[in-house]
């Protein structure tokens, strides 16, 4: 039977990396993210968790860990932010191509200098490019639920998951959560059973050198694998609305069916613009709002039968790539592009370092796309200068 | 004393086809360590020679799996296997790390200080040829005063003393550690199988030439190797839990270093005053190492002599 626990966004974590009975776990102190391996360390001592705690000693050391652990066979998983997950870096591209399905939780947080512990996106961004695919969430449950589905999908396409949420605004506020039946959660995810494993009687190289006439082809398998995990992300995420009455795609829609223009957010800034877009149809504004939730893979194919046809799309960024726009801008409009019916796409960079994006921000900027009508990028909201 | 029917396993877990260089010290190691080791075994490579030796992306040249790894993650990445192999229910299989110098002095120290500290139950090799070779030779924290490398020319030969990894780790307390060299087999094979039936961290520091590195024939790299140990360039010895220590070898008489130094063109620059220093820094540390001997057992008459070894 199911059970009702009122959690903050870091113990939803660790509660869901729980019931996907993690094997090894291997993680170094940050806050935000700390609180995650603080109670999964209890679990571990406690037995409520049959897994080895490997309390290393950096972050690169924890994803190094992770990495050889999940090579040997067992399910591995670790949580990190900002300067952490940068540390790991080296390790993120071993992960994904050694294409192991290592679960991480990443805490957003805005990176450092200035010392900063708030959030933003800037740190999970950095590591678009290693072929980790990246869910991000919009409340604690989402976030609970998605560990135990990254793990479902990152095992059947072997590459590995990010689940990332937001600082403090969900790693540290309390909602309720329920926690699935234990035996549900087993049926739908069995205990992993790769197809390579580093094991004695096995004698096989993993990782060796590639020369120029290997190496593409694994890059090419890469690639392969992640666009084949759209269609499992959704399969997956069907199956577990029907098993436990939530279901996940890769984008969520909200009141956009007569939509003419559109505000797109990532994370838990969603949860706000959906208080805009209520209060500004109240006024009878045709606005709707789109979720995108897995940014890799990337949903083109979604994300254009949804935009099609609409006037404006304003995209809110709480990222950017310095000398270029938005992060999710960027790759909004480019997806965009072939489409002979294109909206206009605005992007809005806010809430940098964990500054607050309030309803009046999100209607804001809907008013400001509205009325716009030169072709602006990168358009700032809330900067004090 | 004296040890006869040396037991040297005739299990040969390291191919034929591999990719070392003639006369390669390391490539001897794998294979000395993997007939004391057996076949339930296996190991991670971080970035080193070995990365090549072993064989491409789809050849494997040891009868064991072989696990590629970033540079500086040789200690961590044995944990992991061992924490992963272990809930999987593969406890008794050992898990080894396989690092030259550089991954293990330099880069690789911090998680090799981790894994030490908090015991991690594997096995680390050194195979220290004292420079970067893979890379063509550049200097790194293990190598000697004196050397010329790519980056120590001979104009600017390497002006610091080696680095002491075998203090740093003794400092640990880890339960066993020692050094061998290629040149001395059986000491070798029975330090290996010794510390495999411990638990723990365990760490081998492995003399190992680099023909090429050292501007040396390749037919000499035994002769290079045993020499070192002969002058006391290399001692052999054990320490336990950091802090019993046991010498493996006396020489039979003083052997100057110039016997060692003046084989390798790496150190053929050196004046006779520099020979000296190199000579005074040599007797210190042996002496120091006995003396740690002597506080371990009251007396330096245990330590086996060379016929020990015949």
């Amino acid at each position: 039977m199911s059970v009702k626990k009122v959690l903050t966004g870091n113990h939803a974590v660790s509660y869901g990396a729980m019931v996907s009975r993690v094997q090894v776990i291997s993680a170094y102190p940050i806050t935000p993210q700390t609180q995650v391996v603080e109670l999964l360390s209890e679990m571990v001592a406690d037995g409520l968790l049959k897994a080895i705690f490997v309390n290393v000693e950096s972050e690169h050391s924890a994803m190094s860990a992770c990495v050889s652990a999940s090579a040997a066979g067992a399910r591995a998983f670790t949580a990190t932010s900002a300067q952490g997950l940068a540390l790991m870096h080296e390790m993120l591209h071993w992960a994904a191509g050694d294409r192991l399905p290592i679960v991480l939780a990443d805490i957003n947080r805005a990176m450092a200098p200035p010392w900063t512990i708030w959030t933003d996106q800037n740190d999970s961004l950095s590591q678009r490019d290693t072929g980790w695919m990246q869910v991000y969430v919009e409340s604690n449950q989402e976030a609970f639920d998605s560990i135990i589905l990254a793990y479902k999908v990152a095992e059947q396409i072997y590459l590995p998951c990010m689940v990332v949420l937001d600082a403090f605004v969900l790693s540290h506020t309390s909602e309720p959560i329920e926690i699935y039946d234990q035996e549900k959660i087993d049926e739908f995810l069995p205990p992993y059973k790769p197809m390579v494993t580093i094991e004695p009687g096995k004698p096989i190289g993993y990782g060796a050198l590639a020369g120029p006439d290997t190496y593409m082809e694994f890059r090419y398998k890469m690639q392969k694998a992640m666009e084949k995990a759209v269609s499992v992300f959704e399969k997956e995420g069907k199956l577990f609305g029907e098993m436990f009455g939530r279901t996940y795609d890769l984008v969520e829609p909200y009141m956009l069916d007569d939509a003419e223009y559109v505000i797109v957010t990532v994370g838990a800034v969603t949860s706000t613009a959906r208080v805009a877009i209520q209060e500004l149809r109240k006024k009878g504004e045709k606005v709707g709002l789109l979720k995108l939730r897995v940014v890799r893979p990337f949903p083109f194919e979604k994300l254009r039968n949804i935009l099609k046809g609409k006037k404006k799309v304003a995209i809110i960024d709480r990222n950017i790539s310095f000398g270029h726009h938005g992060i999710f801008y960027e790759e909004i409009k480019s997806a965009l592009y072939p489409l002979q019916d294109r909206p206009i796409v605005y992007g809005y960079i806010a809430g940098l370092g964990g500054r607050d994006v309030t309803v009046g921000d999100i209607i804001g900027i809907y008013e400001d796309m509205k009325k716009r009508e030169t072709l602006d990028e990168a358009i700032w909201r809330g900067v004090k200068l | 004393m004296i040890m006869k029917n040396w037991q040297i396993p005739e299990d040969e877990l390291l191919y034929s086809g591999h990719a070392a260089c003639q006369g390669c010290g390391g490539a001897l190691a794998m294979r000395l360590a993997l007939k004391a080791l057996g076949e339930n075994s296996v190991v991670t490579i971080p970035a080193c020679c070995w990365t090549i030796i072993s064989g491409d992306v789809l050849y494997n040249a040891l009868k064991i799996p072989v696990f590629h790894t970033a540079f500086e993650t040789a200690a961590i990445s044995a944990a992991g296997l061992k924490a992963g192999l272990t809930m999987r229910g593969l406890k008794d299989t050992t898990v080894f790390a396989w690092a030259g110098d550089g991954g293990t002095f330099d880069i690789g120290i911090q998680s090799i200080s981790g894994a030490a500290e908090r015991n991690e139950d594997i096995i680390y090799f050194v195979y220290d040829n004292e420079a970067y070779m893979n890379t063509g030779i550049q200097r790194s924290s293990a190598t000697p005063w004196g050397a010329w490398t790519t980056t120590t020319p001979v104009k600017h030969p390497e002006d610091k003393p080696k680095k002491n990894i075998d203090e740093i780790i003794a400092a640990h307390g880890v339960p066993y550690q020692a050094t061998v060299n290629i040149a001395f087999p059986e000491d070798f094979i029975r330090k290996v199988q010794k510390a495999k039936g411990i638990k723990g961290f365990r760490f081998f520091h492995i003399f190992a030439p680099c023909p090429p590195g050292w501007k040396i024939p390749s037919d000499i790299s035994i002769r290079a190797a045993r020499l070192a140990t002969q002058t006391n360039v290399f001692p052999l010895y054990e320490i336990e839990h950091g802090k019993n220590y046991r010498v493996s070898y006396m020489p039979p008489k003083k052997v100057p270093v110039s016997e060692y130094l003046k084989i390798q063109g790496r150190f053929r620059h050196l004046k006779e005053e520099d020979v000296e220093f190199i000579q005074k820094m040599v007797n210190e540390n042996f002496d120091s190492l006995l003396k740690k001997h002597e506080l371990t057992h009251g007396t330096l008459q245990n330590i086996p002599s060379p016929e020990f070894y015949r």
